[in-house]
């Protein structure tokens, strides 16, 4: 059952506003390429147990800030933390371990695995994937209960049948299915989806957020980047919005999608794409 | 990798072999065997002096073929049973005192090429003695000097590498054997007998310019399919690896293991710049490999292409949308570095001689080059070379000569792991 | 021309020493390649430092099996040295990088520097007696009709060849395992692979040094069965025979280095055959002669190498499957 959550009520709709239980915080983040300020943050703080979007236009800096705070970015310079504990300079599969997880905007699909192999590899503490464990390790027993969990997975993800195919044959909507039930076989507390729903079509984008929901159902804590601004009304609890590399806006969904700043950023876009 | 100085040694003793071959009756008895033999003398300043008594020990693979001491002219000479590659060591201690090798460590050649029914001259430098006389600034100079001319030559061949790494983002492996086939080209033109025997910068053009559109060939034919198909990177770069290995031994069908020189600039006389002793065509090589490389800076900072160039090197999605025919100018990229690699080839043949593997020999340095320089920049590629040719070459002066090319693979490594974009490369692109 | 003896002596040399050393260190590379992904151009290298591993060890007076030892810790040690520097870096940067290094090694080897330890340019010889001592053979040729060999060669071949059926057991052992997984996972996509918690550091770290120890023990079978080792043995262009076997055979599998060592020497021990045949009988005229055959030999490898890469990059036992849905990596 759901962890009692501290409710976001009351919390100022301000960018980088302080949040009752963050679960994760950021402190004057900052990475640059060549020239340009791709992400520039002072303050942000992520509410947990909640379902958090991270909206802006293209070029806002929104997957720069996820692969920052997963490791798979150095920033200039900056901090950040898990649970209180600091993320800084720490390699992007040590994060994953922590507890949060990433999923990618191109699906990494491990192409020539199959769909069921795709979730076994994802499981944690497994005996068989040390060397000298895969060669004296009895780890038949754990690989048995992994496969009963990937099953379970991906039956409630309607891939069940799917589970002895190449990962590389899959459509597009159903490896955006597998990345997230493979995101999920590795328990983690935070998961980052990166457009989880970009090129799914409507009845699918329905069943993944499902998913979605069922995940801040289970504890966890969900961001993710999104550009649909339906998808974002129906099940944000909270919205983040960036632009050129700051934080402009925050807030309930509602709030955020009147503000003047957000409509600006994204109309400000347009118009730049028009000259 | 033989030096520079060696192969103009060796062809210097050839010529002077060839002439008493033709012009000494005498050696009538000689010229039938296949052998390999030479004359020892000290020379002291203008003073030349025959050694004898010294013993050189002809082998192959670690088995002694042979034996010969000095007479007193000075003459040795060995017999060898076939054609091969023998290895020449020259007994330090048989040398009468007063009498040392100038260098120290060239006491064995380990890949001395014996033809059949021809003896092969060898010539072991012999001088004084002691280091104290040689003139350091000579020598110095003299490196320094070998080691730009051998740099340019680096130079001018790793911008193709590099360039085409930045527009395509692949590692050509078969580069090395463009500039060898830029070298084979003018040799058929220039010093071929079935040719029609043109000087030297006369079947440069030609040549050039066939090899440039071979190199548009390969991109045609070749690696634009693959990258429709979407060919993954590893495969790419083994598909190179293959290309090369058919053009060399191709190369070395037709053109035979054989090391030959072109028809014009091949001996010449020491003359003396700055102090320094070298003979004019390296000097003739920096200046128009300079010039060459001048050039294409220009090219690439001043004209349309040369900038668009640019552009789908730093990001090709980007110059795409900005309207960029990226396909044309990778074409165009091709043809270009495959043009560089040829006029390189026919340096490095003018410097030294024209051999079937004189290209693949020389793709370790120029990876060393543009690792240092930076891949992906044509700058990068031309300071590495600088560099890369300097370094080795003066290297020499701490560094016994057998780890010149050990020179340049450690600093290959060690840029990589200090800093593996290189001097003016981009981090994104390494890791 | 004998087309009957072309076929057994092709026969021979698809089963000879040679097939099994570089089975083995097709294995290796496999392992490296095949099933992770990595580009290990410098591969010959861990063959080179196994050989001279043995040879060093007995030549200074230590036993065989404790140059054996030597040679297998070498080896690992020199996947151990290849990877730290390089494995953070691109495909091709690594494929640099490792043909430096094994020329960097032969280099050195080959000097006079080196010298005391290494005998330059002569190699060591006179390592292997301890070896041969122990055959159990009785004196004899062994085979069928022509298809046959000593008992000194028979002895090495069942060892070699044991050998190569040994390793395979062993990596069938480890890609089966989650291990195995985990770097196919890496060789699909490293960042996937990073993003679920693996450490894909130590593990391409892991398959380098364990690829490079079998490559090691194919360095030393062929330095006891030549009982010659030499630097100008160890050249880059093993390498890429290694490559081609993996290639041909079909990378990522367990018969693949097995058979396609099998089948390249045969097709190499033929096609050497038959053209001397040809052309001694004058098919070619004056246009070819026997020190072509060598070249023509190797420009034909280079473009079947092309081939295979394009059309068949799978492999013999390859899946097509796979091929299908290869990412443009």
């Amino acid at each position: 059952m759901a962890a009692e959550r501290f409710s976001l009520e009351g919390v100022a709709a301000v960018p980088g506003v302080p949040k009752p239980d963050p679960v994760v915080v950021i402190d004057d983040l900052g990475r640059a390429f060549g020239g340009i300020q791709a992400v520039d943050v002072a303050h942000l703080e992520v509410q947990r147990g909640t379902i958090t979007s991270l909206i802006g236009p293209n070029g806002a800096g929104k997957t720069t800030l996820f692969n920052v705070l997963t490791g798979f970015d150095r920033p200039q310079h900056g901090r950040w933390q898990l649970n209180g504990g600091p993320l800084v300079g720490i390699p992007a599969f040590r994060v994953a371990r922590l507890g949060m997880v990433r999923t990618f905007q191109l699906t990494k699909s491990l192409a020539r695995l199959t769909v069921l192999e795709n979730l076994m590899v994802a499981a944690k503490d497994q005996v068989g994937e040390s060397f000298w464990g895969s060669l004296f390790g009895n780890w038949r027993p754990i690989e048995a209960a992994n496969e009963d969990k990937a099953l379970a997975s991906l039956e409630r993800f309607g891939l069940r049948h799917m589970a002895g195919e190449y990962a590389g044959g899959l459509s597009g909507g159903q490896r955006k299915l597998l990345e997230m039930a493979r995101a999920l076989m590795v328990d983690p507390e935070v998961v980052m989806l990166d457009e989880p729903t970009a090129g799914v079509n409507p009845a699918l984008t329905q069943s993944l957020l499902e998913h979605i929901k069922n995940l801040r159902r289970d504890g966890m804590t969900v961001v993710f980047i999104e550009h649909d601004m339906d998808v974002v009304q129906e099940i944000s609890d909270w919205v983040i919005c960036m632009s050129q590399g700051r934080l402009i806006a925050e807030g309930p969904p509602g709030e955020v999608a009147r503000n003047p700043s957000v409509i600006d950023a994204y109309l400000g876009k347009h118009h730049g794409e028009i000259t | 990798m033989r030096t520079g100085a060696l192969r103009r040694t060796l062809s210097g003793a050839l010529a002077v072999g060839a002439f008493f071959v033709l012009l000494a009756p005498g050696a009538q008895a000689q010229e039938e065997s296949t052998s390999i033999g030479g004359t020892l003398e000290k020379i002291d300043g203008d003073q030349r002096e025959p050694v004898a008594g010294v013993r050189v020990v002809v082998s192959q693979d670690g088995v002694e073929i042979g034996a010969a001491v000095s007479d007193g002219d000075g003459t040795w000479s060995v017999p060898v049973p076939a054609a091969g590659i023998y290895q020449v060591e020259i007994d330090v201690d048989s040398l009468p005192d007063g009498v040392d090798l100038t260098d120290p460590e060239r006491s064995i050649l380990p890949d001395v090429s014996v033809r059949e029914g021809r003896p092969k001259v060898i010539r072991f430098a012999l001088g004084p003695g002691t280091a104290s006389r040689v003139d350091q600034y000579d020598r110095i100079g003299g490196l320094l000097v070998i080691g730009l001319k051998f740099g340019a030559i680096i130079a001018l061949s790793s911008i193709g590498l590099s360039l085409v790494f930045g527009v395509t983002g692949l590692v050509n492996f078969a580069h090395g054997d463009i500039v060898t086939l830029g070298a084979v080209l003018a040799f058929f033109l220039n010093a071929s007998p079935l040719g029609p025997e043109w000087h030297i910068l006369l079947a440069a053009v030609p040549a050039i310019l066939l090899a440039a559109g071979l190199g548009g060939a390969q991109e045609l034919a070749l690696w634009r399919p693959l990258r429709r198909r979407r060919t993954g990177l590893v495969s790419l770069i083994v598909i190179s690896i293959g290309l090369s290995f058919a053009i060399r031994y191709l190369i070395l069908v037709v053109f035979s293991g054989l090391p030959r020189p072109f028809a014009n600039y091949v001996i010449q006389d020491n003359i003396d710049v700055l102090g320094i002793p070298t003979v004019p065509k390296n000097l003739v090589i920096i200046g128009f490999t300079v010039a060459a490389l001048a050039a294409v800076g220009v090219f690439l900072q001043r004209t349309k292409l040369g900038t668009a160039m640019r552009a789908v090197s730093d990001n090709s999605d980007l110059a795409e949308s900005s309207g960029i025919d990226v396909q044309r100018v990778i074409l165009a990229t091709w043809v270009i570095g495959a043009g560089l690699a040829a006029l390189a080839g026919i340096m490095f043949g003018i410097s030294e001689q024209v051999q079937w593997d004189m290209g693949f020999k020389l793709l370790l340095l120029i990876f060393a080059a543009v690792i240092l320089g930076g891949l992906g920049t044509a700058f990068g590629a031309m300071v590495g070379g600088f560099v890369i040719g300097v370094a080795v070459e003066m290297s020499t002066l701490w560094v016994p000569t057998e780890f010149k090319t050990v020179v340049a693979l450690g600093i290959l490594v060690v840029m990589l792991l200090v800093r593996p974009q290189g001097l003016l490369g981009s981090r994104e692109r390494v890791g | 021309m004998d087309l009957g003896k072309i076929l057994i002596d092709a026969g021979r040399a698809a089963v000879g020493v040679p097939a099994a050393v570089y089975a083995l260190s097709a294995i290796g590379l496999n392992l490296q390649f095949g099933y992770t992904g990595l580009l290990n151009f410098g591969h010959v290298a861990s063959m080179l430092v196994g050989a001279y591993g043995l040879a060093i060890t007995v030549d200074q007076g230590g036993s065989m099996w404790l140059g054996i030892v030597v040679g297998l810790i070498l080896a690992v040690l020199l996947g151990l040295l290849m990877g730290v520097p390089t494995l953070r870096l691109r495909a091709d940067y690594l494929a640099i990088v490792t043909i430096a290094v094994g020329e960097i090694l032969r280099l050195v080897v080959r000097s006079r520097f080196a010298a005391p330890l290494t005998n330059a340019l002569s190699g060591i010889q006179g390592f292997a007696d301890s070896f041969y001592d122990l055959n159990p053979i009785p004196v004899g040729q062994y085979g069928i009709g022509t298809f046959r060999f000593d008992e000194r060669l028979t002895f090495v071949l069942l060892v070699g060849w044991g050998l190569v059926g040994l390793t395979t057991l062993l990596i069938r052992r480890l890609t089966r395992s989650p291990w195995g997984r985990v770097i196919r996972a890496i060789r699909e996509d490293e960042d996937a692979a990073r993003s679920l918690g693996k450490n894909v550091f130590a593990y391409k770290l892991q398959s380098l040094m364990v690829g490079s120890a079998i490559g090691g023990l194919a360095g030393i079978v062929l330095a006891i069965a030549q009982q010659n080792v030499g630097p100008d043995n160890y050249l880059p262009l093993l390498t890429f025979y290694a490559f081609t076997i993996v290639i041909v055979g079909g990378p990522g599998t367990l018969r693949g280095p097995i058979i396609g060592s099998v089948i390249f020497w045969f097709v190499f021990s033929f096609f050497d055959g038959f053209m001397t045949g040809a052309v001694t009988e004058g098919w070619f005229g004056d246009l070819l002669d026997a020190t072509d055959i060598g070249p023509i030999r190797f420009a034909l490898f280079g473009v079947v190498l092309m081939w295979l890469m394009t059309y068949r990059p799978q492999g013999i036992f390859g899946k097509r499957e796979e091929l299908l849905i290869a990412d443009g990596r």
